[in-house]
């Protein structure tokens, strides 16, 4: 009974109470999350990834805007169906530069980790304009406005900005040229050397080749909308990191 | 208390001004458009203080010996107002994943499935819950503290504040506007004034346990504290984000990739944790025994049950990543942990359904007791399949499924919904001092819509879960996957249909208990009689000792 005694204590302090309750709260999150951000292990060392291009990051913001992630997982799991339908199990590392994580929860539509070139930019046009027009059973909503929003991205050298404020590592160089890059990466009639310009900025970080890809994704050469913006981030989801390096038994791969 | 007037109305003055600011030079039509919302609501709200407090001429409209019970009344009516828009939501949504030809509107992209069903989870869980638990904090603290509620003006502040944050929230999510983190997807600004809005809230209550003048805190106070408290730490970590611009509604997450993963799902799972279960369990500590007039069952018990509950619920958002990127230990962790949390949240369970010790008659002739101990049953269940969906091999299967979307709603409509029916009820039999409800048998018929409306959502997603967990893990005899994706979709329409009629029964309960409330508060049917005296006025419980 001593110890139900003293709880009377709290019981009638309700800074105490309070006190009481903010540590025994505390606890687990500080346990848990803490570590995650020194412990080395924790993301897998990799090649391949790069900040996303500008264009690509106006496209994964269309998808948070539309809350693609409340249908759409994009996290494979190391379990084999997993792996032999989307591919290779989704790593710490592929997400490492995204803010925010886009993980979902729930798969009442197929997991797009990995569902860059899996599909032509015509397929995704098409199944996002009518998704019933490629897939008859398909339950997902029709995204045809996309083709009619044209994308708007004067400021998107801040975005770029604030993404590198918070850790990615976009050069002086990207963030001078995001709106150049942007149009660069989208239109076929662009200059050369502005394409050249932006697939050398962004292999270099990526330290691979081919991991840019440039075209017209919404088959309207005479804009820029957002429908070019969607596709051109699914066609890079997954594709970046370079697996034929990666030692998935590696001690310091094993978390 | 003058000066809280001029307190609430200088903070309300400067998110005015600040509003003006910045709907004069937003960079989106997005803030463009919630900016003059927030003006246009918070110059109205300044007009009618500026009116009210003209008006008093000298009155004190704090007086200490009397409770502060038009604020739980409107909090009732926003409870009722949000619940119904939430629960015709989910049936909208419902209707668009088994019907996508007839219910979704290429022209009308904001009717989208992506944007509507933030809106419903945030409708009911933050909307009606909220109210709920706003309403009910309020007229507890008030009752087991035998005190007026501290603050003056600052409790309506906190009422009218946090329903201008779910406006905000919900034109938000229709315009496009998230930050995409489940049950924490208002943008930065609205996280911003929800913060203003929690910490007065917080102190508010604490306030009002400041000048109690009960020698104890009652049990179901330290639940609604620790929901407070929580929440706040909850809030500000998981909404950790810098603003691309001052003017714009767009920002960055803070965190990226399995950072965030993990302080969003130790978000996620402790808003069941702390908005969900800790707030609706002062309720139960509260309404039930008032309501079946018997005291709690064990004093002791109740310790426990606090403390040990929310102790290992933070443990456990790591379940929610399991076989993801998240480091093996994080889930370990999380899964030992949500196993233990079986233990604590079925002494709560116990604690509740054995009040009625000595009154289980009632269970036959109220149906609002009846409706209370239900909701603990569905606690119950929902509590216990929770560790077991956490175990990693069970997860596997259940993950990623309908299996998932059938046991949030076990718990959150027989749980969060009954408990919370059952308050309501409660609160507008007697903040109109009424005899009885207006109809009995429309409680009645509440109790048995809705249930069976339950049965039919969880039971027919249940099985689909289970069937496409299934279908997506078959292989055929050559060793080949079996089904392609679509086929799995396609093989859950009769459940989603099943699904949607039990969600409607459901919505339409609500509506016959709204009608309900309504015909009590204007004092028809059984209701009318001579005012009675409160029952509460004379506590029939002393907090506990």
């Amino acid at each position: 009974m001593g110890l139900f005694q003293k709880h009377q204590a709290l019981e009638r302090h309700s800074l105490l109470l309070t006190v009481g309750i903010l540590v025994v709260v505390a606890i687990g999150g500080l346990v848990e999350i803490a570590p995650l951000f020194y412990l080395e292990n924790t993301i897998e060392k990799v090649q391949g990834m790069r900040p996303y291009t500008p264009l690509e990051l106006a496209g994964r913001n269309i998808y948070i805007r539309e809350g693609c992630y409340t249908c759409h997982s994009q996290m494979v799991r190391p379990l084999r169906d997993e792996v032999e339908r989307y591919g290779h199990y989704s790593l710490a590392a592929e997400s490492m530069y995204d803010h925010p994580f886009q993980w979902g929860s729930k798969r009442t539509g197929p997991d797009l980790a990995r569902v860059g070139r899996k599909y032509s930019n015509e397929w995704h046009l098409d199944h996002m304009t009518n998704p019933r027009s490629v897939v008859p059973e398909s339950i997902m909503p029709p995204y045809a406005f996309l083709s009619d929003n044209t994308l708007h991205f004067d400021d998107i050298a801040d975005h770029l900005k604030t993404l590198r404020f918070e850790g990615v590592p976009y050069t002086d160089d990207m963030i001078e040229n995001a709106k150049t890059d942007l149009i660069a990466q989208v239109d076929p009639d662009a200059d050369y050397d502005s394409q050249d310009a932006l697939v050398a900025r962004y292999e270099e970080a990526s330290g691979r080749k081919g991991t840019i890809t440039i075209g017209d994704f919404d088959s309207d050469r005479t804009r820029i909308t957002e429908m070019d913006a969607v596709i051109a981030y699914l066609q890079m989801t997954g594709t970046l990191v370079d697996f034929s390096t990666y030692e998935a038994d590696d001690l310091s791969n094993r978390r | 208390m003058a000066g809280s007037i001029a307190g609430v109305a200088t903070l309300v003055g400067i998110a005015c001004l600040g509003s003006l600011l910045i709907a004069a030079n937003a960079i989106d039509p997005m803030m463009e458009a919630h900016a003059w919302i927030f003006f246009f609501l918070t110059a109205f709200a300044l007009l009618s203080i500026g009116i009210w407090a003209g008006g008093l001429t000298g009155r004190n409209p704090f007086d200490e010996s009397f409770y502060e019970d038009t604020i739980v009344k409107f909090g009732v009516a926003a409870a009722m107002f949000w619940g119904i828009a939430g629960f015709l939501v989910g049936v909208i949504i419902a209707l668009q994943l088994t019907w996508p030809n007839i219910f979704y509107f290429p022209d009308l992209g904001w009717t989208n499935f992506g944007r509507l069903r933030p809106l419903h989870t945030s409708a009911v869980i933050f909307a009606f819950g909220g109210n709920v638990l706003i309403a009910t904090s309020f007229y507890v603290v008030q009752r087991t503290s035998r005190t007026r509620i501290a603050g003056g003006l600052w409790p309506w502040f906190v009422f009218w504040g946090y329903n201008l944050f779910i406006v905000i929230a919900g034109t938000g999510y229709l315009m496009g506007v998230t930050q995409s983190k489940e049950y924490a997807e208002p943008e930065w600004y609205a996280d911003l004034w929800l913060t203003i809005v929690w910490v007065a809230y917080l102190l508010v209550f604490l306030g009002t346990l400041w000048k109690r003048k009960e020698p104890h805190i009652y049990v179901a106070n330290w639940f609604y504290l620790s929901f407070i408290v929580t929440i706040a730490m909850l809030h500000i970590v998981n909404n950790l984000s810098i603003p691309v611009n001052l003017s714009g509604s767009k920002s960055y997450q803070l965190f990226s990739g399995v950072q965030d993963a993990l302080t969003q799902w130790w978000y996620g799972h402790n808003a069941v944790g702390f908005f969900l279960t800790t707030g609706f369990l002062a309720i139960m500590y509260y309404f039930i025994p008032k309501r079946a007039q018997r005291p709690v069952y064990s004093y002791r018990l109740s310790i426990v049950h606090f403390w040990s509950l929310i102790f290992i619920y933070i443990w456990a958002g790591p379940h929610h990543l399991h076989y993801t990127a998240l480091p093996q230990w994080a889930q370990t962790l999380g899964m030992t942990f949500s196993i233990m949390l079986w233990m604590p949240s079925w002494g709560g369970m116990i604690n509740g359904v054995m009040t009625l010790s000595g009154a289980w008659d009632k269970l036959r002739t109220d149906p609002v007791v009846r409706m209370m101990v239900v909701s603990l049953a569905f606690y119950g269940m929902s509590t216990f399949e929770g560790p077991l969906m956490s175990v990693r091999a069970v997860n596997a299967l259940s993950h990623y499924t309908e299996w998932g979307i059938a046991h949030v709603h076990s718990g959150s409509l027989g749980w969060v919904g009954f408990i919370s029916f059952g308050a309501l009820y409660c609160l507008t039999q007697w903040l109109w001092k009424r005899p009885a409800l207006y109809s009995k048998s429309l409680v009645e018929w509440h109790f048995w819509l809705a249930t069976i409306g339950i049965v039919f959502y969880i039971v027919a997603l249940y099985f689909a879960g289970i069937i496409e967990g299934l279908m997506w893990r078959a292989y055929n005899e050559y060793g080949f996957l079996e089904y392609s994706f679509i086929e799995t979709v396609d093989a859950k329409h009769i459940n989603y249909m099943i699904r949607t009629v039990g969600g409607g029964l459901y919505l339409t309960g609500a509506l016959i208990m709204a009608y309900n409330l309504v015909r009590t508060a204007l004092g028809h049917g059984e209701a009318a009689d001579v005012a009675v005296t409160e029952p509460n006025r004379t506590p029939a419980l002393q907090p506990a000792e």
